[in-house]
């Protein structure tokens, strides 16, 4: 089935996205038991998993059109979503490589890589792109390969630098972010980073995922899911924009916390790539209303579980306490008190209208 | 994490470029190309004489650019424990062998202000896989190549094409004649060595690096190919409750493999870690560079890709 495009549905001042059923039905849950704690949960990202968001290496949904077009607006208004240390321009030409030859290998009926030596050509249709280039003349180009790439893309992207044993967020794309800021993250270590995170350090999950990335492999990469709360179906919540965004929360009430409070998850990406040894990683963002969540019960049921036994330094870290009570006392009722299958499957086939 | 699933390849051209070196050319069976090689990376062959099962990591010679074929140089040696021998004697222009996704654990530093590459007789074949890349990036390197003497010809004529207007040397006349605490010496600030080739070369990089104050992380070795013959002993396997035979010629990790057990490896040279595995009695014979000095001398880790028993027998926990 071809997807549907959405491209005029936005993701600030009017908020017209909505998920259609087919899409809701691939949303990557991110809880695969009714109670949620830090863990390193990384597994190979193959194509195929639980739902339709695991099919390609670099889903596009029915937001493609519409998420490139809000990021094209973030970049317009704040240019710095969008670095690179000069180091890593290597990395950079092996994203665009990564990027493009995925998607046009995932999608034939939207994208194509032709190639002619170092002569390529790229055509994008549902963004009505046609760009031919040398591979690795930037000049060739009308921005950086990165930059290039990534537009035409859902999510943010960082390269990490490998050496002295540590990775270093060393560039970015970071326009649909869950609060953390590129401007003030690059050049730091892994262990710097991911200083704020709470509770996970005492359990050495940093340095075991350190340890693990380092190992990476080329042609074999990683995923994990992470996820937070976002009032509105809001991409870009950055600490830049505080200031728009942060009020939202107070804007929730028992009568709308179902259509405002979204479920936000973070399907990640970790991607060696050959030229650099750098890791290309990919956070992916995926907004669910939790009315919509409402509507596939071993789906309502976990989250109200996890919600209601959510560790407070985890919902105060991920800035929901505000109104973390109204979301489960919104699922109570919808919550049968029945078993929930192991894993993220939906378990139904179709969204009952 | 375990290795990716192996695939097949087509040996495409075999090219004696001296009377113990040849470069074999490898094409995907199921037509297509290759994955862009990883600058520095290498690709593990499985090779099967008879019942004889053989798993050798070989550096890919071919640039990033280069997806329709892979290149590999192999050296014939005298002690070969088979899988050099096997290829150079029996393998033909035609034939499929089993090739693992390639790895890279051997890497150029983005940060470098200038790269210095040192290669050792075979060690050549990872710097061959680096230039290409230097030449793309416009990056400053310098490369020095020692050889024997009859062998000074075959390495330039490899070097040849990235010699233009470049700091590359080959030295015949021996390690005496090397000048390596002038050449680390006069190197600027920022300064990266890369070096590959035998132990003894790279642990002279490395202490004469030290000894001039070159920071451990400016200092990148390759290592793989060493020697991982000894004495036979019994390892014995205690979570999989068997015994294993290894045979001189063998290495621990291989007899495992030969007993059908599927155990943890990536690099196969004792560089990665990744077969570190508990040693419950007996001593090891530790020939990896994973394990820190007070980790092999605590005993109670084993790198079974390299390193062996010193003793008749060991119990391991896998």
């Amino acid at each position: 089935m071809t997807v549907q495009f959405k491209p005029a549905e936005t993701f600030r001042d009017t908020f017209t996205y909505k998920k259609s059923p087919e899409d809701l039905l691939r949303f990557p849950f991110p809880f695969p038991e009714d109670s949620y704690m830090y863990s390193v949960n990384i597994e190979p990202h193959v194509r195929g998993g639980p739902t339709a968001a695991f099919q390609a290496q670099f889903d596009v949904d029915e937001h493609y059109i519409a998420e490139c077009k809000e990021r094209a607006r973030v970049l317009a208004e704040d240019p710095k979503r969008c670095q690179v240390l000069p180091h890593m321009l290597t990395a950079e030409w092996d994203s665009l490589e990564m990027i493009m030859e995925n998607l046009a290998a995932d999608y034939p009926e939207h994208f194509t890589l032709s190639k002619d030596g170092d002569a390529w050509t790229w055509v994008n249709r549902p963004l009505g792109i046609q760009q031919s280039f040398i591979f690795g003349k930037a000049e060739t180009l009308p921005c950086g390969p990165f930059e290039y790439i990534t537009r035409q893309a859902q999510g943010d992207f960082t390269l990490q630098d490998q050496r002295e044993d540590n990775l270093f967020v060393d560039g970015g794309m970071v326009t649909t972010q869950a609060d953390w800021s590129l401007e003030f993250d690059i050049g730091m270590s892994f262990q710097e980073w991911h200083g704020p995170v709470p509770l996970a350090h005492e359990k050495g999950v940093f340095d075991r995922a350190l340890k693990y990335l380092l190992r990476l492999q080329y042609g074999q990469p990683v995923r994990r899911l992470n996820w937070t709360m976002t009032v509105n179906p809001r991409l870009d919540t950055s600490p830049e924009n505080y200031p728009v965004w942060g009020p939202d929360k107070a804007s929730v009430t028992p009568e709308n916390v179902a259509e405002k409070v979204h479920l936000r998850v973070e399907l990640q990406t970790l991607y060696r790539l050959p030229r650099s040894n750098a890791i290309l990683f990919g956070i992916r963002c995926y907004l669910t209303s939790v009315a919509d969540i409402a509507k596939v019960p071993k789906w309502r049921r976990r989250l109200h579980r996890v919600l209601r036994d959510l560790h407070p330094d985890i919902a105060t870290y991920k800035g929901i306490p505000r109104y973390q009570q109204m979301v489960v006392d919104y699922l109570a009722p919808l919550d049968d008190g029945s078993a929930t299958s192991p894993g993220i499957a939906p378990d139904i086939e179709k969204i009952e209208a | 994490m375990t290795a990716a699933q192996p695939f097949s390849v087509r040996v495409r051209e075999i090219v004696e470029l001296a009377p113990s070196l040849k470069r074999f050319s490898f094409e995907p069976v199921h037509g297509g190309v290759f994955p862009t090689p990883p600058a520095g990376g290498h690709v593990l062959l499985t090779l099967r004489d008879g019942a004889r099962v053989m798993k050798n990591a070989y550096s890919l010679v071919s640039p990033p650019s280069e997806r329709a074929r892979y290149d590999i140089i192999v050296r014939l040696v005298a002690q070969s424990r088979g899988g050099s021998s096997y290829l150079h004697r029996r393998v033909a222009p035609g034939d499929v062998l089993e090739m693992a996704n390639p790895v890279s654990l051997f890497s150029l530093i983005s940060t470098a202000k200038k790269h210095l590459l040192i290669g050792g007789g075979i060690g050549i074949t990872p710097m061959l896989s680096f230039l290409p890349e230097l030449k793309a990036r416009g990056a400053r390197f310098e490369l020095h190549q020692l050889a024997t003497l009859e062998e000074v010809p075959v390495f330039e004529r490899l070097l040849a094409p990235y010699a233009a207007g470049e700091e590359i040397r080959v030295h015949g006349g021996g390690r005496a004649a090397f000048d390596l605490a002038g050449l680390l010496s006069r190197q600027p600030l920022g300064t990266h060595v890369y070096v590959c080739g035998p132990h003894s070369l790279m642990d002279a990089v490395a202490s004469t690096a030290a000894a001039l104050g070159w920071p451990k992380t400016k200092v990148h070795k390759e290592s793989f190919g060493g020697d991982v013959t000894g004495l036979p002993f019994r390892a014995v396997l205690r979570k999989s409750g068997i015994e294993v035979e290894v045979g001189e010629s063998q290495s621990l990790l291989e007899a495992i493999e030969a007993a059908g057990v599927d155990a943890p490896c990536l690099c196969r040279g004792g560089a990665c870690g990744q077969c570190a595995t508990p040693l419950v009695e007996g001593e090891a014979e530790h020939r990896d560079d994973f394990l820190s000095a007070e980790e092999k001398a605590a005993g109670t880790l084993i790198m079974t890709c390299v390193s062996r028993a010193r003793g008749p027998r060991i119990v391991i926990d896998l």
